[in-house]
């Protein structure tokens, strides 16, 4: 095959502009990021439809939630979506050094996030506050209080997944970084990376006041 | 056209090995890989079928029991929609053809592909373990309370549609991003073939209603495992919550089955009447239009769940309305035929076979759609006799037709046109033997699912079960002679129907890049009135 301009090692051999390649990789991720917004629009519709049947329940067991912990959470959470943003744009300036350590706080933040959460949930199965016929605690007033439990053991475990799959995409790119792989010309890796990362922020955003901040 | 085809270099000899397959980032490759798991798969569906049909034939056993037979027609419906009519068609010829027929090298992520196929493996072990560990029997909808309550393994055979949910988007994500980034150089989306823009909207349903089914199996899961009581009335959860979850995929599910096959529908008639399209633009919009609607019907699978009456009125009402795009493009392809010169080849035969059962099968879809008849038709033979003129009348009549149109193009070689049309005949009589029957049936109030049933449905299940052997013995004379012709078939040529899409511009079977030279689009996908084409030879303009 006879390719008119130069044809860089980072550009798979089906593309013919490195332009091409990038645009494709964005609407790819794009698409995928849709797929994770509906996988979660199940656990939102189930959240509607049992908050709308037991309203009282849901406040009622709500307020055994930590708020200054998914609050902490919270900020930690949009200030590693501000890192991973400053390692794409050092990297679009060729500053490998700041990519690197910006991702390395990413990273960070990410695991802070994982290990607050690993207290809460500890708290709650020490109370015996657990998911459906697991729900052995007695202090929430309302019908089917362990259905409270279930909706978030389900939102926050999904999104605790999602949590360490970004970690684990954030060290492969990390890695890829340290190996000199990018470049200012190349960098679709990390943008990609960045975008997932901002997603799994953003469904925590709407996490946080469903569950901590109701009433 | 080199007439020895083994010396020539192509996609099926370069490079060689076991390890160049298994590892293949080539779209072609990667087709025919999904193409022997899907048909493994469909033999292994067809032998629970013909064991259905087999135990139906007389009332009372005949050759298992009663819980044997739950496990058997749930695992037949499970792998057939799951392994084999969701994957087939996209993933096996979509995979083989999308690039070529854009002019492309390969698709637009093509480590995504593979990885998409051993996915799909990987999915369908879960499967086998469930058949071989105890066997699912709740019927391939896994509907709530019984799913979480029986002893049979759920869990292995939800997983295994969950997994098998990530090949498929994945396939579908991978066609959406090559189909608009991919194009040859001045194909505009008016000369898409319209296959690609059929396969365009199924990969908007794959995207769109797949993650809803992995949650749904997911929460599945977890109710069976911890509890959580989302679906148990008994902890305040609602069964007819899983219901509206599981239809909300499966509904759209079906046009992800259906849309591919009537994209293949619409390259045949128009290659073999050898005349332009008629409405070229009504075809492609409909898929789209058929894809917008899916998402607005799942409720008529739940007229009787106790759902609102509004609700089912208004879910009745939508469902009419996919009448509206399906009626366009039959009619679209029978204005196509139109004064057209028909030839009767093979593939021919299957678009026309599916003219008729998918009409059939569609105008039954308007029947049950309708609240009043559905009251009294639902959950008998009726459904069972509709659903199987869509999705084997319509669909696997499509898919074996695509199979024959592009088998030349994948094997570079000819199949036995003699024994391809018997075969055809066989599967057209035994699928209306078959299923003719189960209409009338269902009519007489036969319900489905059952294993035992009254002494006065004995004649017509016995003429069903015979229509299934027919049917058997006319896939097993199409995959002799299949298989046969890959070693024994004579040449096909590059271009042997003389059609005007871009993947019978090449070679057969096509060189590892595709194309020698980038093409150059010279004419549209029909221009039958603008080129003259000559069978056995390449388009000239």
């Amino acid at each position: 095959m006879t390719h008119g301009k130069e044809h860089p090692a980072y550009l798979a051999h089906h593309f013919s502009e490195v332009e091409q390649q990038q645009e494709s990789a964005k609407l790819g991720m794009w698409i995928f990021l849709l797929t994770e917004v509906l996988l979660f629009g199940g656990l939102f519709c189930f959240y509607t439809i049992y908050r709308a049947w037991n309203p009282d329940m849901f406040y009622n067991a709500h307020k055994f939630l930590n708020v200054e912990l998914g609050a902490l959470n919270t900020v930690v959470l949009i200030s590693s979506s501000v890192t991973m943003a400053l390692a794409i744009r050092s990297m679009q300036l060729n500053d490998r050094k700041k990519t690197i350590w910006f991702l390395v706080i990413t990273l960070a933040c990410a695991a802070i996030f994982l290990v607050v959460k690993y207290f809460e949930y500890s708290h709650k199965f020490h109370l015996g506050q657990l998911p459906g016929k697991f729900y052995t605690f007695t202090g929430v007033q309302g019908n089917n209080p362990h259905i409270f439990f279930s909706v978030y053991f389900t939102m926050t475990g999904l999104h605790g997944i999602h949590v360490l799959a970004g970690m684990v995409a954030i060290s492969w790119v990390l890695y890829r970084t340290v190996k000199n792989n990018f470049s200012a010309q190349y960098y679709t890796p990390i943008e990609m990376t960045g975008l997932y990362w901002h997603l799994v922020d953003l469904i925590w955003i709407f996490l946080f006041p469903l569950l901590y901040l109701i009433g | 056209m080199s007439e020895n085809i083994a010396l020539a270099r192509n996609y099926l000899n370069t490079p060689r090995g076991l390890k160049s397959w298994l590892l293949t980032l080539d779209h072609k490759r990667i087709g025919v890989l999904y193409l022997i798991a899907i048909m493994a798969s469909f033999f292994l569906g067809g032998v629970f079928a013909l064991l259905i049909r087999w135990e139906l034939l007389n009332p009372g056993r005949d050759i298992m029991g009663p819980d044997t037979y739950n496990q058997v027609f749930t695992l037949h419906g499970a792998i057939m929609i799951f392994l084999f009519i969701i994957p087939s068609i996209p993933a096996a010829l979509g995979n083989f053809v999308l690039p070529q027929m854009l002019g492309a090298k390969d698709v637009a992520f093509p480590r995504l592909n593979l990885a998409s196929w051993y996915i799909y493996l990987f999915g369908a072990l879960f499967a086998v373990y469930s058949m071989f560990s105890s066997a699912v029997d709740t019927g391939w909808t896994f509907y709530t309370p019984y799913s979480t309550e029986t002893t049979t393994s759920v869990i292995s055979m939800t997983m295994g549609a969950f997994i098998l949910g990530f090949s498929s988007i994945f396939t579908g994500l991978n066609f959406i991003v090559t189909i608009h980034k991919l194009r040859a150089p001045g194909m505009t989306w008016r000369q898409l073939p319209l296959f690609v823009w059929a396969l365009y909207a199924t990969a908007i349903i794959q995207v769109l209603a797949t993650p809803v089914l992995g949650i749904t199996l997911l929460l599945l899961v977890l109710e069976r495992v911890f509890g959580i009581g989302i679906f148990d009335p008994a902890m305040g959860g609602d069964p007819v919550l899983y219901q509206h979850f599981f239809w909300f995929y499966s509904h759209p599910a079906v046009y992800i089955m259906i849309l591919p096959g009537m994209g293949i529908i619409s390259e045949l008639i128009a290659v073999f009447a050898h005349r332009k399209i008629f409405g070229y633009n009504a075809i492609a919009f409909s898929s789209l239009a058929i894809a917008f609607i899916s998402f607005l019907v799942w409720g008529h699978h739940m007229f009787v769940s106790g759902q609102s009456p509004l609700a089912a009125m208004i879910f009745s009402f939508l469902t009419f309305l996919v009448g509206i795009p399906s009626g366009i493009k039959v009619f679209n392809w029978l204005a196509t035929l139109y004064k057209g010169s028909i030839s009767f080849a093979t593939p021919m035969l299957y678009a026309l076979s599916f003219l008729f059962l998918f009409t059939i099968g569609g105008l039954t879809g308007i029947f049950l759609g309708a609240l009043a008849t559905d009251v009294h038709l639902h959950d008998t033979y009726f459904v069972v006799a509709h659903f199987h003129y869509v999705m084997m009348g319509g669909t696997v009549m499509a898919f074996l037709g695509g199979i024959h149109y592009w088998w030349p193009k994948i094997w570079g070689r000819m199949y036995s046109e003699f024994w391809a049309k018997i075969a055809a005949v066989l599967v057209f009589i035994g699928f209306n033997v078959t299923f003719f029957t189960q209409f009338i049936l269902g009519t007489k109030g036969m319900p489905r699912r059952y294993y035992n049933y009254l002494d006065q449905y004995q004649p017509l299940h016995a003429f069903s079960s015979i229509g299934s052997w027919i049917l058997g013995l006319g896939f097993v004379v199409m995959l002799v002679y299949l298989l046969h012709s890959i070693y024994r078939g004579r040449p096909a040529g590059s271009n042997p129907w003389g059609a005007l899409t871009l993947e019978w511009t090449n070679s057969s079977p096509p060189p590892p890049e595709n194309f020698d030279e980038a093409p150059v689009l010279t004419h549209g996908p029909y221009d039958y009135d603008k080129v003259l084409v000559e069978e056995g030879s390449p388009a000239r303009a």
